[in-house]
Formats: structure tokens, sequence, C-alpha cells
């Protein structure tokens, strides 16, 4: 039996030397930080305009991490992109030949790509959080106020589960391209838009994405946005549960079907 | 040593293999040979523990797959050429395979070196040819020190030169006492290369046996006697004499004959006896090809029939009978029996155009023969492969 240890050695190998791990987590960085300060900046520039109640309930970190919404699917092409190049490839085969016992290769896989995924969003959501602040000027929030580093950390983590959950979709499907559609069109397109409408606000409040976006609010309500019937770490528990699904999903495709 | 027990494998509704019982040996080469989609891919996988088998058990060393102890220090498999990350190294791509089984890094140049890529191990692997594929898929099956190999199609894709360094390899690890299975779909490879049959065809066993057995089971060996150009009687009374005697007759287009069922000596003193002198008397085997053929000839998935161009003659002007010349380009290869005219309008030549030269056919595209009569192989077409065939079994008895 291959030691679980030389497992999550070769699986750091296999996600070191690919360009697709450096390219997209550069881009969920970059992204992320790029789009939170240009909104930042815009948001102080026009602080003025906004309503009465959207100023009562301003909440600087929030903004900041207004670019989560693009960064994040950086992240999904990162997690995507990390199972299913194993199945296009066919490396898949040599992997589980190599490693025969599935559960070990599958956890090692998600194990060292979360890690890799985690210390990129951390160090993400801090450079986000602190440009973004730099450019709210006297709106802003220091990182000693109450529940801000909760705040910043769970944009971190944020990141990471977002990664997590792609990666169960992608043991599930196999398909670099289904995959990708699937979860590109639900994050970027369905959730958002499920979001706005009000009819069906109160069951998109329950989406991963939706839900876990909750642990980035200092002011509950934020923008005087609806409150949610959940708290930070409950909105991410909810996350947390969509992606151990997904990721149990993908292990009984993995366990279950011919490679 | 691999066992398989009454293997089974069913996708939806087709089966792939089908109750498959074989043990491969250590110490020599194993062929797994049928024609394409017969099962040995689907076989090779189950043996490996990616697919699981629906009926039956496959074991290796004694243990299914899934459950060996550091399988990849036990087994090496090449699956599939480009089982790889195209965008990762050769060199990275053995590193994450080596890092497995807690091999060490100086073992993945050794690997390089030995199938030859040590120069273009730091290139990505997507920029590279079948044939580097191939030798890089070997390189991670060789990583281990694997006491049993499979290679699935190993020559697949690769120049002459490359064909002959993997069957190389393959024997000196197969000396080395290692247990050495692999699968091909030509019979003319595996002829020179492997020591033991396992034939299957729409995924099932139809042969398990040595290599000299195979052939001295499936195919006839003849012998081929010419007599001096121009002598045709002398030819006739030949043939009159050898048939009389119980010998098994026919003429062959260049004007030899082809005896069955005769010793070269009597055929000798045959025909000293009638006065007749030969130019040529000389022993034939039918190859390991024709035997697989006319074993596999009802178990081929993909089979092709004559290009009637039926569709073509409507949409275009129908040239004129007679105008198409009827150059020998036009002749059916072996003037086979039983095949139909190529199509309306071409006048089809007789099978023995003059001065025709023997066509450099292989005897694998010839018609297969009417079932239930072995009759000996097409004319003209064996000679190539049987002297290509000649000398594995030679070779495989000195070594035991």
């Amino acid at each position: 039996m291959a030691a679980p240890s030389a497992v999550l050695k070769s699986e750091w190998t296999k996600v070191r030397t690919v360009s697709s791990t450096m390219w997209t987590l550069a881009a969920a960085l970059v992204l992320t930080a790029a789009v939170g300060a240009l909104l930042s900046g815009v948001m102080n520039a026009t602080f003025d305009d906004l309503s009465e109640a959207e100023r009562l309930t301003f909440d600087p970190t929030l903004v900041s991490f207004f670019g989560m919404m693009l960064g994040q699917l950086a992240m999904v092409v990162f997690g995507v992109l990390v199972i299913s190049t194993e199945y296009s490839s066919g490396m898949i085969k040599t992997s589980l030949a190599a490693v025969p016992q599935r559960a070990t290769f599958y956890v090692s896989k998600v194990a060292v790509a979360t890690l890799l995924a985690l210390i990129v969003g951390l160090l993400t959501s801090f450079l986000t959080f602190f440009l973004g602040q730099s450019l709210l000027g006297d709106h802003k929030a220091s990182i000693g106020d109450e529940n801000v580093l909760r705040a910043v950390i769970g944009a971190g983590l944020y990141m990471a589960v977002i990664a997590m959950f792609s990666m169960g979709v992608a043991a599930m499907l196999r398909s670099t391209v289904l995959s990708l559609g699937l979860l590109m069109a639900f994050f970027f397109l369905i959730s958002s838009i499920l979001a706005g409408v009000p009819a069906t606000r109160d069951v998109a409040r329950y989406l991963p994405d939706q839900a876990g976006s909750r642990v980035m609010q200092v002011v509950p309500g934020a923008l005087n946005s609806d409150e949610t019937p959940y708290g930070p770490w409950g909105g991410f528990g909810i996350m947390c549960a969509w992606t151990a699904v997904a990721l149990i999903g993908g292990y009984i495709v993995l366990k279950k079907r011919d490679a | 040593m691999i066992e398989a027990q009454g293997l089974t494998k069913t996708y939806g509704g087709k089966t792939a293999v089908y109750n498959l019982s074989f043990t491969v040996q250590p110490g020599v080469i194993t062929g797994f040979v049928g024609p394409n989609g017969a099962g040995k891919s689907t076989t090779m996988r189950m043996i490996l523990g990616l697919d699981e088998p629906t009926g039956g058990t496959v074991t290796v060393g004694g243990h299914p797959y899934r459950r060996l102890p550091n399988a990849p220090r036990q087994v090496g498999a090449l699956l599939d050429a480009k089982a790889v990350h195209g965008g990762r190294s050769a060199r990275n791509h053995l590193r994450c395979v080596a890092q497995l089984s807690g091999i060490p890094q100086r073992r993945v140049d050794e690997v390089l070196d030995v199938v030859g890529l040590r120069e273009v191990a730091g290139r990505r692997s997507k920029g590279f040819s079948l044939g580097m594929g191939q030798r890089l898929g070997i390189a991670g099956a060789l990583l281990g020190d694997p006491q049993i190999l499979l290679f699935d199609e190993p020559v697949n894709g690769l120049d002459p030169e490359g064909i002959l360094w993997i069957r190389n390899l393959m024997k000196k690890l197969a000396s080395e006492g290692r247990t050495i299975f692999v699968s091909s779909h030509l019979m003319s490879e595996m002829a020179v290369t492997a020591d033991h049959l396992i034939v299957i065809g729409r995924g099932q066993l139809m042969a398990d046996m040595s290599v000299r057995d195979f052939i001295n089971t499936h195919s006839a060996s003849y012998a081929r006697v010419r007599v001096p150009d121009g002598e045709q009687a002398a030819r006739e009374k030949l043939s009159a004499a050898l048939t009389e005697q119980g010998a098994h007759v026919q003429p062959e287009d260049d004007g030899a004959l082809r005896v069955g069922g005769m010793p070269l000596p009597r055929i000798s003193d045959l025909a000293h006896d009638a006065g007749i002198r030969l130019w040529e008397l000389s022993p034939h085997e039918a190859s390991l090809e024709e035997a697989y053929m006319r074993m596999t000839q009802g178990a081929v998935d993909y089979r092709s029939t004559a290009d009637h161009r039926a569709g073509l003659q409507q949409a275009g002007p129908v040239p004129p009978q007679g105008y198409a010349a009827p150059g020998p380009g036009y002749a059916p290869p072996m003037g086979a029996p039983g095949m139909p005219p190529a199509g309306p309008g071409v006048p089809q030549p007789g099978p023995g155009v003059p001065g025709m030269p023997p066509p450099g056919v292989q005897p694998g595209y010839a018609p297969p023969p009417p079932q239930g009569y072995a009759p000996p192989p097409p004319p003209a077409a064996p000679q190539a492969p049987a002297g290509a065939a000649a000398p594995a079994p030679r070779e495989g008895e000195t070594r035991r």
C-alpha cells in the first residue's frame, strides 16, 4: 500500500509542475484584489450618493471583497482542473495503477490542492482587505475592529472551500468542459439571478456561495441588504455542508465507476 | 504471475470479456493477441484494478490488484501512450509516479536513460510524438523495477528501431525471471517476441499455448517445388505423381507447386523416380498471422467490405464499358476466390496477370478463406511473413 505521505508528496509534485496551477491561483489573487480595490475607490468617491440606509449599514470590509465575485471563478477553474485533467489526460490510469487505494488517492489530492488554495486564499484576503481599506479614505475599517479579522480570515477560507466544492463537482462529472460549464454558469449567473429575484431570494440564500459569503460581512444586513436567518459562521457552515456533499459524491463516483 | 478465473466484464448490454481464465507465468513473454475490440485492454484494466470485473476474479501475485501491498513496486504497466498530463515535463511526470512508491529521484534519470528520453526530459510531454509517448510510458512502467510488467500495444507508433528495442527489452526482462504480459493485434510481432500466446476474440479465450504449439496446431507446413521454367509437361507429370502418393498439390502463380502433406525427401525421391529435375524444393511454414486470421475470422468486430463505389457511379458520368484500362493496379492482390468484382464498369483482370510481381501485401489483408475448409493460404503471400515467423519458436526452444 502506498504510504499516504508518499501520495501527498506526489500530489504536491503534480500540482506544482503544471502551469495551470500558477495561472489560476495568480488570477484568483489579482482579480479579487484589483476589482476589490477598484470598487473600494469608486465607493469612496460616490459615498455621498448612497441612500441613507446604505450609509448607515456601510460595510467597508465587505466592499473591499467585492472582487471575490470574479476571483472565485478563478478558484473554481483551479479546483476543477486539479481533478479533471487526471481524466482528460488519461493520467488517472497511471495514478490509480500506482495507488489502487482510491480513498488515499482522492483524499491526498483534495488535501494538497485545498491547502494550496487556502494559502493563496488567505494571502489574497489580507492583501485585498488592506488594499481596499487604503482606498476607502475616511470610511475604512481597521483590522482591529470588532469582527473584521473574522471576516478577513473568513474570506480566505471561502476561497479554499469554493475550490474544494469545485473539486467535488469535477470528481463527479469527470470532465473539464462539463464541470466548468456548470460551475461558471452557477456561480456567475444562476446564483446571482436567483438572489436578485425577490421570489427566489429566500431559497438562493442557502446556495453555497450566497451562504458562504455571509462570513465576509461585518455589519449584519450590510448595505441595506436583507438580514440573513443565519450568522456568519452559520452561513459558512451551510457552504461547508454543500462542499461535503459534493466531495462525498465525487468519492462515490471514483470508488464505483471504472477509471 | 497473473491469474484470471472466469473473468467477465459487461458495459451496459455489451459483453467485452466473457469467462476468461488464464495464467501468465514468470520468466517468459506472454503475448495477448486478438483483433481490435476483442477485450485486450479491458482485461488489462481489470488486472490493474482500474475496472471492476462484472464476474470472476483476477489476481496479481496472489492478491487482487487493489489489495496488493505497494503495487507500483510489484507491477509496472504501460496502458496508454499518452496517459500523461501534457503540460508536465517527462521528468516531472516520472517524478510524480516515483514519489508514490518511495522511489528515489536517481531512478527517474536511470529510466530516462533506459528509454532514451534523457535529452528531452525537460520538455513538456504535449509535444512528444507517439513513439516518444510510448517510451515515456515504458519508463513509467520500469520505475519501480517490478517483477510483473504489463504492456498494452507497446509497439504502436514506434519506428523499426524502437520496435527492435522494446522487443529486446522485453526479452531481457523475461530472462531475468519477470512476468511479461504484452498485448498486440499484430500476430507477426508476437511471433518474434512472445514465447507463449493467449488469443482472444470477442472477449473469449480462443487459444492458450506456446507459440510453437500454436503454429503446429493451427497451420500446416508445406513445400514449394519448382521444375525448370518452360517444362510444363514435367510440371503436370510431377503434380500427378505427387497427388497419386497422397500429397495435396496446388499450382502457384509463378509456376511453382505447393505441396502439402508430404515430407521433403519423399518429394525429392518421387521427382527423381519420375526423372524430373527440380529447381526448387523448399520447406515453408504457414505464418502465425495466417493461423491467427483463420482462428479469429469469426470474431472480428470491424470487417471491411469491397468498395463498390455505387454512389459515385450514379453521381458522375459512367465511363463507357471497356474504356477504363484494365491495368494491373486494379487486380485484387491475391486473386482471391469468392471476392466480388471491384465495381461495375471496371473489367476485372484474372488473378494471374502475366508479368505482375508478387504483391507485397501482408496476408493479414487476405480475404478469409471459405468457412469449414482450411485451404492453404492464398498464393504469393506467405513467403515474407513465414520467413519472419520462423525464427521465433527456434529461439524459444534454445532458451528452454
